[in-house]
């Protein structure tokens, strides 16, 4: 069957999910109508408690919703969650899923056979997978001894022992440094793009995760999405000039003589905003009501005698898209959560206030003490 | 085929669908898998030598001190033997099969094992099969060692009738520990405290130091609910055949009857209770999710 006859690789609609937790119940999710094509890498942006992990629970098949309905490939997440979990594998960021004192390669063996795969199979799975995330001097190494980043390239490892049509990924590089998040960032589009139809549901608060990997993107905020679209798109809606930065080496007349020009709504000094000033040159910022508009003034500059030294247009940002939509910036959103609800309601503490516990412990006798 | 095509299958809807044999498949090497890290465990954390060897031998030797005092007949040292052997067992059962899944989901293991296509009732079957290999070898450490250094003796005349009850003893214990293990992660976090409360209790009517026969009433109906109970009063009977006193109150056959009982009560009860609990997990949220 070819990616164009499939279904939705995602299809929700009217999702609703309530957490009866006292005083008051939580809503995690209002009403979500959502679809993503087959070979999508689709993005949830929202803050800590927007509702992007609930929303990934149900459609992992982990929780049900409270109303509405949701689809993966067809199937329904309330009824067929045994054909779902079978072509689809999760990971999430600061994942401490496993048991310490396995060693990498024991720990990726072991949840193969939780998917199935025969015994050998396995193994060779494990150590091509080991192979492919960098991993071969860690793979004898027990994983109570790796670090953070290790750990989640095991983890992302883990998610592709079952070759899932969809993979899920929840903050997939939450607390990795630079070099990490962008190697795991790698590994996903690698994986993504080594077999057509191949879908990724990734959550994430960092923007410019979003925009370097995401085909599409739904900004979330308080359970409900605020729009979907690429990128672009999404930040075409807050773009309603075309915003450019003209070096000039004069400009005779000042930015008002660029601004009666036909077609530019606004001219001002760069220095007006803050921006950096060089004496022996002139920064304009200018606002034109289309990029049409800008062949115009670049001949007129002629007329007026300046010399163009350098052009820049300049795009807003999805932060910049948020800010547009939800009236706050990103950080503020986060400190504003529902009722302190983090994503997945925990307050924005993944560990959730459970009882630490090292990983190692739970197969050592008596260690549950 | 590049390290990212595994098993190559031409639709979502193809992959989706698995035979039976391939479901049980699944679930029988998910028995395996999980079943690995307690084996594995076992020749990697040494402590286990000193705790769950050394200290039971000498509650076991204070045992046997006190019968040796009061001259006892030499039975009662094999039956503190035993018993000290067997509580490896209840150990192993009331520590890391029942608040195992209580301390998989605050790992974030449990909404892994939701999420994948084995039956969760693998992971229960393989936490049980390593917890016994893993017991089983500390069971026979205590046992043999006991037994030289008391040089106790044993009369066996039936063998495999012996090595039947011993294997149902530990499948209704394992059952039962299926069972607790679901109801401690409805109990959350008071599991710990139920963990307790159990070890102490389940010792004495298990009768694990004396015949469980002296305990009368309690005895037998210690005998009716706890595997332990009626699966070492039938092992005594069976090992001290000789034995001039009555040790068991029913017969051996009777008792693998009521452990077959057990077994299967035990399994078809965790098998229910943890479909149950997967349901409530899904729509309440608050067994998979690790902050409820």
């Amino acid at each position: 069957m070819s990616a164009e006859r499939q279904p939705p690789a995602i299809e929700a609609r009217g999702l609703r999910r309530v957490y009866n937790v006292k005083p008051t119940p939580v809503v995690a999710l209002q009403h979500v109508d959502l679809d993503v094509a087959p070979g999508e890498f689709f993005g949830l942006l929202g803050p800590n408690g927007a509702g992007k992990t609930t929303l990934i629970k149900i459609l992992t098949t982990i929780l049900l919703p409270s109303e509405g309905s949701a689809h993966i490939f067809g199937f329904d997440v309330s009824k067929d969650e045994k054909k779902i979990r079978r072509i689809m594998n999760m990971v999430a960021g600061g994942e401490q899923s496993g048991y310490g004192i396995l060693t990498v390669r024991e720990q990726l063996w072991m949840f193969s056979q939780f998917y199935g795969l025969p015994r050998k199979d396995g193994w060779r799975r494990v150590d091509e997978l080991i192979d492919a995330v960098g991993m071969g001097d860690e793979r004898v190494q027990r994983v109570s001894t790796l670090s953070t980043g290790q750990r989640q390239k095991m983890n992302f490892a883990r998610g592709l022992l079952n070759d899932p049509w969809i993979l899920f990924l929840d903050e997939p590089t939450l607390g990795l440094d630079v070099a990490a998040a962008r190697q795991v960032r790698q590994l996903v589009l690698a994986w993504r793009q080594a077999v057509p139809g191949r879908t990724v549901l990734l959550t994430t608060h960092y923007m410019a995760e979003a925009d370097e990997l995401c085909d599409r993107i739904a900004i979330v905020d308080h359970g409900r999405i605020l729009a979907i679209g690429t990128p672009a798109e999404l930040k075409k809606r807050v773009q309603r000039e075309a915003l450019y930065r003209l070096e000039l080496d004069r400009l005779d007349g000042g930015p008002a003589a660029l601004a009666r020009l036909p077609g530019v709504v606004s001219a001002s000094l760069a220095s007006d905003d803050g921006g950096p000033v060089d004496r022996q040159t002139v920064s304009v910022n200018l606002a034109l009501q289309d990029d049409g508009a800008l062949g115009g003034v670049v001949g007129a500059l002629g007329g007026l005698g300046s010399h163009i030294l350098a052009l820049q247009k300049s795009e807003p940002s999805l932060e910049d898209v948020f800010v547009e939509l939800v009236g706050r910036g990103f950080d503020d959103a986060g400190d504003t959560g529902d009722a302190g609800v983090a994503d997945d309601g925990t307050g924005g503490d993944r560990n959730g206030g459970a009882p630490a516990r090292d990983a190692s412990e739970a197969e050592t006798p008596a260690g549950v003490a | 085929m590049s390290v990212y095509e595994y098993r190559h299958t031409a639709s979502p809807q193809e992959a989706a669908d698995w035979t039976p044999r391939q479901q049980l498949l699944t679930d029988l090497r998910a028995v395996g898998g999980r079943a690995y890290p307690r084996v594995s465990g076992l020749f990697r954390e040494k402590s286990w030598v000193f705790f769950e060897i050394l200290l039971p031998f000498l509650s076991t030797s204070a045992f046997v001190f006190v019968y040796r005092a009061l001259e006892a007949p030499p039975e009662y040292i094999g039956f503190v033997v035993l018993g000290g052997a067997m509580t490896a067992f209840w150990l192993n059962v009331i520590w890391m099969m029942a608040s195992q899944l209580y301390w998989e989901k605050s790992q974030g293991n449990l909404e892994l094992y939701f999420a994948a296509p084995m039956s969760i009732m693998s992971v229960l079957f393989g936490m049980a099969l390593g917890g016994m290999v893993m017991s089983s070898t500390r069971a026979v450490i205590v046992l043999v060692i006991a037994s030289l250094v008391y040089g106790v003796q044993f009369q066996v005349d039936r063998w495999l009738l012996l090595g039947v009850v011993f294997l149902l003893t530990l499948s209704a214990l394992y059952g039962l520990g299926m069972i607790l293990a679901s109801l401690f992660l409805m109990w959350g976090r008071e599991a710990f405290h139920m963990t307790q409360l159990f070890t102490e209790p389940v010792y004495f009517v298990s009768g694990l130091n004396f015949p469980v026969a002296r305990l009368g009433l309690i005895g037998a109906l210690a005998l009716a609910t706890i595997p332990l109970a009626v699966g070492l009063d039938a092992m005594r009977q069976l090992a001290f055949v000789g034995a001039e006193f009555p040790i068991g109150t029913p017969s051996p056959e009777v008792e693998i009857l009521i452990l077959i009982a057990m077994t299967v009560v035990f399994l078809v009860a965790a098998r229910w209770m943890l479909r149950t609990l997967e349901r409530m997990a899904r729509r309440e949220g608050r067994l998979s999710v690790r902050w409820q």
